[in-house]
Parts: structure tokens; sequence; C-alpha cells
């Protein structure tokens, strides 16, 4: 495979999983990925230095959070079947996927400021406070970069750039989104579940 | 020179090629151009520029220290000048200068065209000139940053520290991790997609294992300190309690977080520089490195390890002797790889026939004084003794033996080494001698009193000290051998700029080395290869000398790939040519990209909330205007 | 390297010496080896490149095993040690609170009973042959308590309660530093320990626990007056008079203290009027403001300081 003639007959800007923009892609969630395990980290030391109860003041309760959840994760599987649409070059399918999972996450974000408002306890009463607006609006910057991008392939999608041949950004942007909800998954159980049974 | 020779295409070949790929000179090539050479000549030139910020501060410390209680500088200018020495140093200095060596050479070496993401390439450089103007803008209102490099909470909160001095801390390291994040993404990606076919991992040059495993590093290390530095941001900005002990938050968390970054990063800002070094201790030894696999393992084994050993930092925090015991003993198991490393280049210099060229000279300084940091970091781990000197100036010596000798020193050599490549000129000999022994002499006259000074109880970070101590004499030394290195590091810029006009012409391989940047022009042309380089074994350009059994590397016939902006793509381990990738053309988004992080971060320094939107708004419009295709969809597509 | 007069001390002083000699053996090793190599093949010109076989018994040898050897070793020497200086040979009868501040130590010396409890500041007398136990906090940033002749070092800092201990194995002053960066005159934050025979201890503990004497004459009364009315009174204590600051040294005894102002300056009456007259100028950044007071004043109150055995 090194003769000109050879390279000629090599496919160009291939794509698929190998594809250099999917590379990117999965390193910048690999660095993404360890910067919530610190964050994560940080919540479980502080826990562990506490004097007195952790988190202070009590688990932080479900009504909303568990509901959130099961949205997200719903969420990720709309933003696959966009996905594998148009993997099988189903424009139609690729956009009505792509609008709802930006629904989901919209709503996702609503209720989770609504949680917000609930809360108790600001950033300011103590490092739990700090520590649980942080992280949780650390991931939901994320959940609303996720949406930007999903904003854009959707018009992308809409003018037509992408086919079954072609959708390397669609194919990233899914692997950011299921990172997003993994992400979320990983907040969950630590911050909501582990006080629980911890 | 007795060697392949060198690809030099059919002039109707080169002018196609160069119409394609040479960026258009004015303005607009200037911010534009995504030229991996040109990119990695800047970051040389810009690291270049902070290592002599960072070294006139430490002359003026050092000037300070000369003689006890000297009133030279307040308490507050001498703070202000040590940290942001530090900070200038391993952030802007040591780290970006070997990005500089490796954006240069990897596509060279590597028998490509570019990197894998020029575009994110030419913004990974904004980004960290934007960093290192935007940290020392700080001294234009006379508030930088002043506790130290590593920013022990809770000094750093704003009630010990009320001044703007920390958020420029805060914000410009977080704004530089951008900068090298991307960076190594980049390097990663690179590697395992843009090689010469049959370059397999186990043909890769040393120096590229070294930046591979400082990239895949600073993947996970970074965002240790990017939280820690959101974190105290937050808690200084927004009244947030994380480092602030009677709310619930602890001064630890801080210096866990740090260190958990701060210790692989030492490994990174040196890991590409002994890669450097064995693939350039070879070259002057005339014979392949000795224990290619067991150098290329102790790379990674060192990058890996780097991660379990941070708390020798907090031995004297009061921390369990369970805990302090474990991290003692990694931090001495960390030391047998590097030892691996050091005994592969004794092994070359005895089976070889080495040549006492200056890239050899520092070389052979570079191992010497590695050594003497690496044993005075284990004397170190001992966690007793460590009670006595940590904080001291045995400290100090420490880490300028690694850093100066495994950092300083192999960037010189790859200067005297390299640049012939990239300027086409040599750099004089004679000088470059003078040049080798008032470093090393002065440093070592500078330095070695430093180990000294600490055993006789000299705490660092004191911005004067009393007489009668016992601590005179020493520090005047070390001003002196301070000032020797610093005339050391001057006689190398006049024979920089020397050669640049009288330099004797190097031609393509003027060390007869054995890799692929030695078989282009020098300087290489835009397009680096004419025709795409085919590499049968390690060494591509010493094969037939060597003639070993085995494949031969092709480097005079190759595809030539006309059709635009093209290099060839590659699978990850085993490098079988799989695909044409189009490579982007020049373009103004980065630069303008950096620009509006500068400005969003300006406003988050100074509580501007209008200014951070302005510019967050900018940031979005300009990624969203990067990554939309320029080229209609349909047609990039075959 | 210093002389060593602490039981904990010396121990790391002779863990210090083994290991410095191990490591400037292997310096020398390797740097010889670099010398030797470099000399003995030396070439003028770039030869053909060539492989000559073997080397790789270098890399097994002393890159492999000899460190392992010697690092094994060397841990087994830090472990024991550490064991050695973790606890002290008896229970320690004297227990110490030091409190960390920008730029200066405060000492109390602990007892059940609140009223036995003796305040003082950056000088530390303990009784020679018995380990004393340190209990360290800080009232502000981390600091490290550390006095190079009797141990390492151990920081303070807020949120922890950090305990080492100290054995002082003959008489003398041994001076400490602050160990670790803490602002603008980290550098002048020293501190002394004054080891001394018990009973002479127990009797300077006693003298520390009293108030303050009643002035002996007029003008030290006077002095007291212009302490307690000024604003040195918001700032520091002197027990048995209306002076009840805290947030600076416990002056009640200091007339019987060798140095002021952290171990900067002799404790005599030039340097005191010196330091009250302008704190700022001996050492700037300093948490004392400059107190206007008239010349008059100022040496009724250097009078009334020095009064204060
Ligand atoms: C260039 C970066 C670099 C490198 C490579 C190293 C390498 C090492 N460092 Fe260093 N270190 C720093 C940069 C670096 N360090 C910095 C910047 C600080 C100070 C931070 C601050 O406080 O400001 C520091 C501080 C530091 C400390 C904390 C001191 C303190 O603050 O109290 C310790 C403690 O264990 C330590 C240990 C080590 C060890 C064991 C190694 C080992 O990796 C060394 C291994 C190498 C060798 C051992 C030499 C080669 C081996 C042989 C020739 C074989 C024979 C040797 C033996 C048998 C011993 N280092
Ligand atoms: C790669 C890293 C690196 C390098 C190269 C250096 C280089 C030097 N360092 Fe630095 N140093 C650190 C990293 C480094 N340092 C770190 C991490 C710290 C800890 C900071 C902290 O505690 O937070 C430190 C701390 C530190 C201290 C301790 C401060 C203190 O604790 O109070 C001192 C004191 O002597 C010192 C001195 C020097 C000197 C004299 C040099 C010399 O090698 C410099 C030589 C001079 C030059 C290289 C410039 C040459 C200038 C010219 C040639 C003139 C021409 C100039 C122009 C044309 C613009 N350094
Ligand atoms: C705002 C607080 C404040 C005021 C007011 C103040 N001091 Fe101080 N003083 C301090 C602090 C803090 C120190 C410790 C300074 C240091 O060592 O860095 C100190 C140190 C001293 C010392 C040295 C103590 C020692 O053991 O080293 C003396 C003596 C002293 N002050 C006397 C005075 C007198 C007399 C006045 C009034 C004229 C005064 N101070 C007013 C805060 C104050
Ligand atoms: Cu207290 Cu340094
Ligand atoms: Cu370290």
């Amino acid at each position: 495979m090194t003769t000109a003639a050879a390279a000629q007959r090599l496919p160009v800007d291939a794509g698929g999983p190998g594809a250099t923009g999917a590379w990117g892609m999965i390193l910048l969630i690999v660095t993404e990925a360890s910067l919530f395990v610190y964050l994560l980290f940080s919540y479980f030391y502080l826990g562990s230095m506490a004097r007195g109860s952790w988190p202070p003041s009590g688990p932080p309760e479900l009504r909303l959070a568990l509901p959130n959840t099961i949205i997200l994760l719903v969420s990720s599987t709309t933003m696959w079947w966009a996905d594998a649409g148009i993997r099988a070059g189903r424009q139609g399918r690729l956009r009505l996927g792509l609008l709802v999972t930006l629904a989901l996450g919209v709503v996702f974000l609503a209720i989770q400021l609504a949680e917000y408002r609930g809360k108790q306890f600001t950033p300011h009463t103590n490092a739990y406070g700090s520590l649980f607006y942080t992280i949780t609006g650390f991931h939901m910057a994320h959940v609303a970069v996720g949406l930007i991008m999903i904003l854009v392939i959707s018009v992308r999608g809409g003018l037509g750039h992408f086919s079954e041949r072609r959708h390397l950004a669609v194919t990233n942007v899914t692997w950011y989104w299921h990172f997003v909800d993994v992400v979320w998954l990983a907040v969950f159980t630590s911050l909501y579940l582990s006080p629980r049974f911890l | 020179m007795a060697t392949t020779a060198p690809a030099v295409p059919a002039p109707s070949l080169h002018e196609k090629l160069l119409r394609i790929w040479e960026t258009p000179p004015g303005l607009f090539g200037v911010l534009a151009t995504v030229d991996h050479k040109k990119i990695g000549k800047r970051y040389l030139a810009t690291a270049f520029l902070f290592l002599l910020l960072g070294g006139l501060e430490a002359a003026v410390m050092r000037a300070q220290l000369a003689r006890p209680d000297q009133h030279l500088l307040t308490p507050e200018a001498y703070n202000q000048l040590f940290s942001m020495h530090g900070i200038t140093m391993i952030f802007l200095y040591a780290s970006p200068i070997l990005s500089g060596f490796s954006n240069y050479i990897w596509p060279l070496i590597l028998g490509s065209r570019d990197m894998a993401f020029p575009r994110l390439n030419a913004f990974s450089y904004w980004v960290f000139l934007v960093s290192g103007i935007f940290l020392y803008s700080s001294f234009l209102i006379g508030q930088a940053p002043d506790r130290g490099w590593f920013a022990y909470a809770p000094m750093t909160g704003s009630t010990y520290s009320p001044g703007l001095n920390m958020d420029f801390y805060a914000l410009g390291l977080i704004l530089l991790t951008i900068s090298t994040t991307v960076g190594a993404i980049n390097f990663i990606t690179t590697l395992f997609r843009l090689r010469a076919p049959g370059m397999s991992v186990n043909r890769l040059p040393i120096f590229v294992w070294g930046t591979l495993t400082t990239s895949f590093s600073m993947l996970f290390a970074l965002p240790a300190l990017t939280v820690a530095c959101v974190m105290l941001y937050f808690d200084r900005r927004f009244g947030m309690h994380f480092f602030d002990a009677s709310t619930g938050g602890h001064p630890m968390l801080w210096q866990h977080l740090f260190w958990i970054f701060g210790h692989p990063w030492v490994y990174i800002i040196v890991l590409p520089a002994m890669g450097l070094m064995s693939d350039l201790i070879p070259t002057f030894c005339r014979r392949p490195l000795v224990g290619y696999t067991y150098v290329a393992l102790a790379t990674v084994a060192t990058g890996i390890l780097g991660f379990g050993v941070w708390v020798h930092h907090m031995f004297s925090t009061g921390l369990p002797a369970m805990s302090t015991d474990f991290f003692s003993a990694a931090s001495m198991v960390i030391s047998i790889p590097s030892a691996v490393a050091v005994f592969a280049w004794l092994a070359t210099i005895w089976h070889g026939r080495p040549v006492m060229r200056t890239p050899f000279l520092f070389a052979a300084g570079f191992i010497v004084l590695f050594v003497i940091g690496g044993v005075s970091g284990v004397v170190t781990a001992a966690v007793p003794f460590d009670w006595q000197v940590t904080d001291t100036y045995f400290i100090v010596a420490h880490l300028h033996y690694v850093l100066v000798g495994i950092n300083v020193f192999p960037v010189i050599a790859g200067f005297y080494f390299w640049l012939p490549k990239m300027t086409g000129r040599l750099l004089d000999e004679r000088l470059g001698r003078w040049n080798f022994w008032t470093m090393f002499i002065g440093f070592n006259l500078g330095f070695f009193p430093m180990h000294i000074a600490g055993l006789l109880g000299m705490p660092r970070r004191v911005y004067t000290y009393p007489a009668g101590l016992g601590w005179d004499t020493v520090n005047l030394i070390s001003t002196i051998g301070s000032y020797l290195f610093a005339i050391g590091v001057l006689l190398f810029l006049i024979n920089v700029f020397w050669s640049l006009r009288r330099g004797r012409v190097a031609g393509p391989n003027p060390w007869d080395g054995p890799t692929l940047e030695w078989a282009v022009s020098s300087p290489p042309p835009a397009y680096n290869f004419a025709l795409l380089p085919t590499v049968g074994s390690r060494h591509p350009l010493w094969e037939e000398r060597l003639n070993e059994p085995g494949s031969r590397s092709r480097i005079t016939e190759g595809p030539a790939l006309v059709e635009g902006r093209e290099t060839l793509g590659v699978s990850p381990l085993d490098a079988q040519a799989n695909e044409v990738l189009t490579m982007p053309e020049d373009s103004l988004y980065p630069f303008f990209l950096a620009l509006s992080l500068l400005v969003t971060f300006y406003g988050l320094l100074t509580g501007a909330w209008a200014l951070a939107i302005v510019g967050g708004v900018l940031v979005l419009v300009m990624t969203v205007g990067w990554l939309w295709p320029s080229a209609p969809v349909e047609e990039a597509s075959p | 390297m210093l002389g060593f007069h602490g039981v904990a001390g010396s121990r790391e002083a002779v863990l210090g010496w083994v290991l410095l000699v191990v490591a400037m053996i292997v310096t020398l090793v390797v740097s010889l080896l670099v010398l030797a190599g470099a000399w003995r093949g030396r070439t003028s010109e770039l030869l053909p490149p060539q492989r000559t076989g073997g080397g790789l018994r270098w890399i097994v040898i002393g890159g492999i095993i000899v460190p392992t050897v010697i690092l094994a070793a060397v841990f087994v020497l830090t472990m024991v040690t550490q064991a050695a200086v973790a606890a002290p040979s008896a229970p320690p009868t004297v227990t110490v609170q030091i409190t960390g501040h920008q730029w200066w130590w405060e000492v109390h010396y602990l007892d059940r009973s609140p009223s036995r409890i003796a305040v003082t500041a950056n000088e530390i007398h303990i009784p020679v042959g018995q380990p004393v136990r340190f209990e360290l906090v800080t009232g502000d940033v981390i600091h490290s308590f550390w006095i190079p002749e009797l141990g390492g070092k151990t920081d303070l800092i807020p949120g922890q309660r950090n305990v080492m201990w100290l054995e002082a194995d003959s008489a003398g002053v041994y001076r400490g530093q602050c160990g670790e960066y803490c602002g603008t005159q980290h550098a002048k934050m020293a501190m002394s320990v004054i080891a001394e025979p018990a009973g002479k201890f127990n009797q300077w503990l006693v003298l520390q626990r009293q108030p303050a004497a009643a002035p002996p004459d007029p003008d030290v009364a006077a002095g007291e007056r212009v302490f307690a009315s000024s604003a040195c009174a918001l700032c520091h204590t002197v027990r048995g008079t209306l002076a009840g600051g805290r947030l600076g040294p416990d002056l009640t005894h200091l007339a019987g203290r060798r140095t002021i102002a952290a171990g900067m300056l002799p404790n005599t009456r030039g340097n005191l009027a010196g330091w009250i007259a302008n704190p700022q100028a001996l050492k700037p950044g300093s948490l004392m403001p400059v107190v206007p007071l008239r010349a008059t004043e100022l040496l009724a109150v250097v009078a009334f300081l020095q009064s204060l055995e």
C-alpha cells in the first residue's frame, strides 16, 4: 500500500470509528471524564473529613432528581436512534431524533433549575453547598454544550450535510451526549444515592 | 555526507505542492497559518522568551539573596518575583518549549505532512501566548501572583490575599490548561493516525514515546489543576468554601488536587526531553540506542508511576505513617525506570564511538545533572529526612538539578541538534563549547551550594536571612554561579543569532542522523515530503550501513497526493496506510477564538460580567464558524 | 550539617548522612562512567553507524538489579528510623500548644486546670532529657513548626491539630523558623527553644503563670497607664493589668524573653523603643501597626515593658 498508484486507491476521508475526528472526540471525553473524577474525589474527600453529618442537610431528595435521571437516559436512546438513522441514510429519523433529544435535554435543564430553587442551602452556606452546586453546575454546563452541539447538527442535518457515508459530526455528538449521560449517572449515584447507603 | 539521498522532488512536483501547502505571506498568513513548522518555531521562540523572563526574575532574586539582610526588594516584591519565576518556568517555559520541538519535529520524524488537527495546533499556540500575556499583565497593576507556584490554601483565599494576584493565577492557569489539553489530544491523534506507513509502534523514536506518554499524562493530570483552580476562583469570587476549614472545607483538598496534578507534571516536562536525549546520544555515538525496548517501556512506566507518588510533597502535613510510607516506597520504585534509561545511555556511549560535538556535550552534562537531581530526590523520598529538608534550599537544589538538568540542558542540546534543520545553518562549534562549559560550571556553582544551605537549615521562599547562621557564603557563591549560568544562556543566544547570518550551511543531514526528519532539505519545504515515505525499520537512514535483516524503508518513492492538502492516514498500531486525509486550509478562527477567550477571562478576572458574556458569545460564534464545513460537503466525499 | 542535639533530630541526621553518602557514591560512579565512556571511544569524525552487540547487561545490572538492592536497603533504613522517631521513649510530662500567627508564635503550656495554663510567645522553654509533647494549631494560614537541631517539621494546618514531640539531650538555645511559606514576613517568623534543667524549667513555668508584678515605681506606672489607654491594649495582654487584647503576643513576662518580634531583634531597650516606634520599618507588613506615641509616652511604655520580668 505504498506506491502512488496504490495510494490513489485508498478512500479519501473514510470516516468511520477510526477517523481522526473520532479520536479527537474520544480523547476529549477521556480528559473531561477525569475532570469529573476529580470533582467527585473532592466531594468524597471533604465528606470523609467532615465533622458531624454528611451531607450536613441530609441526603438531597429524589422527587425531581429521579425522574430527571430517567429523562436524560431516554434522551440518550433517542440520540442513539437518530445516529443509527443517518447511518441507514434515513434523514427523517435523524431530524426527528435530534429534535426529541434537544427537547428532552431542555426539559432536564429546566427541572434541574427547578430543583435548585427548592434547595434549603446555597453555594455559600457551607462546603457541601459549594460542592453540590459546582458539581451539578459543571454537569449542567456540559448538558448545555451538548445541546448547542445538537442544535448545530440539527441545522446541518436540515441542510442535508449528512448521509449514510458521511455522518462523523453526528456520531461525535452522539458520543458526547452519551458521555454527558454517563457522567450524570456518576454524579447522581455519588451525590444523591451514596449518602443513603454510606 | 554519506546518507540516503534526500528526497529531492522534480521541480514541477515541488511547484505544485508549494502552491497547495504554502501559506500566503502578509498579515493574513501570519495569523492564519496552520503549518506545524511555523507553529513549532513560534512555540520555541515564545517559550524561550519566557525562560529569559523567568531567568531575569531569578537574577534579581539572587541579587537580593547574595548577602544577608539586604533591602533591594520589599518582601512583597520578592514574593511576587519567586512566585512568577516558578510559574513562568514550570508552565510557560518547560512544557511549551517541548511542545515546540514536538510540533516542529513530529510530522517530519513520523513522515507525514502536518499534525492531525492543524487548526487545533494553531489554536493551542495562540491560547498559550494569550495565557502568558494574561499572567504577565498582572505586573502592570503590581498584583502578580505571590503565593508560590503551588499556592497553598488558605493563604490564597480572599481573606489573606485580597488583591487580584491569585485571580490572575487561577484564571491564567485554567486558560493555559485549555491550550495544553488540546495540544495533547492533537499529539496522540497524530501519532495513531498520521505516521508513515510501516512505522509500527516498535519503530517509533524514543522522543516520540516521550511526547506520547506526556500527552496521555496531561489528559489525566491537568483536570486536577483545572478543578483546583476553578474551586479557588469560586472561593475567592463567589464566597464558596472549598478550602475553608471553618465551614466544612479543608486546605488539604487543595494540596491533594494540586500534587495529583503536580507530580505527574514534573515528569510531563522531562519525558520528551529524556526521549530527545535517547535519540540524540545514539546519533553522536554512531550506533543504535542500547535497549530500545527497555527505554521505551521505562518512559511509559515513569508516566504511569508518576500518578502514584504525589503525597511525597506532603510528608510534613501530619498524614498517618501508613500513607507516607506507601508514597515513600513508590517514590523509590519510580527511580528504577530512570535508572534503566541512565544505564541505556551509558551503554550506548560505551559501546559506541562518541563524537564530541556540542549537542553531545550537553547530553553528557545532562546525564550527570540528572543523576545528581535524581538521587537528591530519592533522598528526600525518605520520610524522616524529608521532615528536615522539606521547604528548605535542599529542595530548591533538587528541583533545579532535575528541571534545569533534564529540561534546560536537553533543550539547549536540542537546539544545537535541530536548529540547523529549522534554519538550514549550523551553530558555531567553538562558541558551542564555551556555551556548554559556562552553563555547566555556572549551574553547578550556582545550585550545588543550595544543597548545603538547605542542610544548614535555610528555608526556601525567604526574601532575606539574618547574618551569622552560616548561610552567607553559600548564598554568595550561588549568586555568582547563577550569573555565570545566565552568561552561558546569553552565549547561546549570541550563537543562535550569529548562525542565522554566518552559520555554515547545514545540508539535509549534518549529523548523519538515522530518522526521517533528516531526509528532507533544511529547512524543509512547506509540504515536508514530496513523496510520502514508507518505513521499514527504526533507522530509515542507517539501514544500508547497519545492513541488518528485515524490510527496507522507501524515502525516494511513494504517493505524492497532489489533489489539495492531503496526507496518508494509517492504522493505529501497525501503521498500514488505510486512507487519504484531506487537511484543512489556513484559517483565522483559531486566532480569534483565542482572543475571545482572553476577553472572557479578563471579564471573569475583574468581575465585569458583561464583558465575560460578550467574550463567551464570541467564543461560541468562533467555534461554530470554525467547525462549520467550508467546502460544500457533497464534493468533499468521493 | 548541623550539630544535632535532639533525640529525633540525631536519628534523622544519621539517616540523612547515610542517604547522602549513597547518593554521592552513585553520582560519582555514573559521572565517571560518562567521562570514561566518552573518552574511550571518542572520534573526531562522524563514522558510519554500526551496531556492536551487547550492552543489555548494563541495563539489567546497573539499571535494575543494583538500584533495586540499594533502594530496598535505603527504604528499610527509612522505615526503621521513622519507627524510632514515631513515639517518645517515655510518655511526655509537659504539653505545649503552639499557635501559628502571621508572623509570630503563640505558646500555651497546657494544664488540666485552666488557671495553671501559662501563655507566652516566640520562646519555648523545655526541660532537658524529657520528651515534650507539642500540639500544633494555627490562627490563620499554614505554618510549619521546625527546630532543625531537635527534629523535623510538622505543619500547622487550619482544621486539624497535628501532634509531635521533641526531646533535647543537652541544655542550650535552639533556633527554629517557620518552615512553610506563610506570606509577607515568612522570612522573619523565627522562634527559639530553650532547653534547661528540670528545676530551672519549673521555676520559669511557675513565673509564667503569675500575672505581672505591680509597678515598682511611678514612671513604670505611667507606662502601664499609657499602654492600657492606647491602642496597645487592644491587641496585647498583660495579665494583671487592664490590657487584654488577643491579636498580638502576650507581653506579661516580655522582659524575660531574649528577643522580640519573633526572634528578629535582641530584647534591648533600644530595640524595644525602635520596634514600638515603627514596627513597619523593622518588619514591613507585620500585623502590628505604627501607634503614634509622644516621646515621653514611648519611653514610659518601654520602661513598663522592661519591668515585666
Ligand atoms: C523535572 C522534574 C522532576 C523530576 C524528574 C523529579 C524526580 C524525582 N523527585 Fe522531585 N521534585 C520536582 C521535580 C522533579 N522531581 C520539583 C519541581 C519539586 C519541588 C516542588 C516544590 O516544592 O516546589 C520536587 C520535589 C520532590 C520531593 C518533595 C520534597 C519536599 O518538598 O519535601 C520529593 C520527595 O520525595 C521528590 C522526589 C523525587 C524522586 C524520587 C524523583 C525520581 O524520579 C528520581 C529518579 C532518578 C534517579 C534516582 C537518578 C537515576 C538513577 C540512577 C543513576 C540509579 C541509581 C540510583 C539510586 C540507587 C538511588 N521530588
Ligand atoms: C525549568 C524551571 C526552572 C529554571 C530553568 C530555573 C532557573 C533558575 N532559578 Fe528557579 N525555580 C523554579 C524553576 C526553575 N528555575 C521553581 C519551580 C521554583 C520554585 C518556586 C516556588 O517556590 O514557588 C524556583 C525557585 C527558585 C529559587 C528559590 C526562591 C525561594 O524559594 O525564595 C531560586 C533562588 O535562587 C531560583 C533561582 C533560579 C536561578 C538563578 C535560575 C537560573 O537558571 C536562571 C538563569 C537565567 C536565565 C536563564 C536568563 C538569562 C538572562 C539573560 C541571558 C539576560 C538577557 C535577557 C533578555 C535579553 C531578556 N529559583
Ligand atoms: C493591631 C494590633 C496591635 C497593636 C495595636 C499593637 N501591637 Fe504590638 N504586636 C502585634 C503583633 C501582631 C505583634 C507580632 C508582630 C510580629 O512579630 O510579626 C506584636 C508584637 C509586639 C511586641 C513584640 C512581642 C514579642 O514577644 O516578640 C511588642 C513588645 C509589642 N508588640 C508592643 C506593643 C506596644 C507597646 C503597642 C502600643 C504602642 C503595640 N504593641 C500595639 C499587634 C499589635
Ligand atoms: Cu509562618 Cu512561614
Ligand atoms: Cu514529586
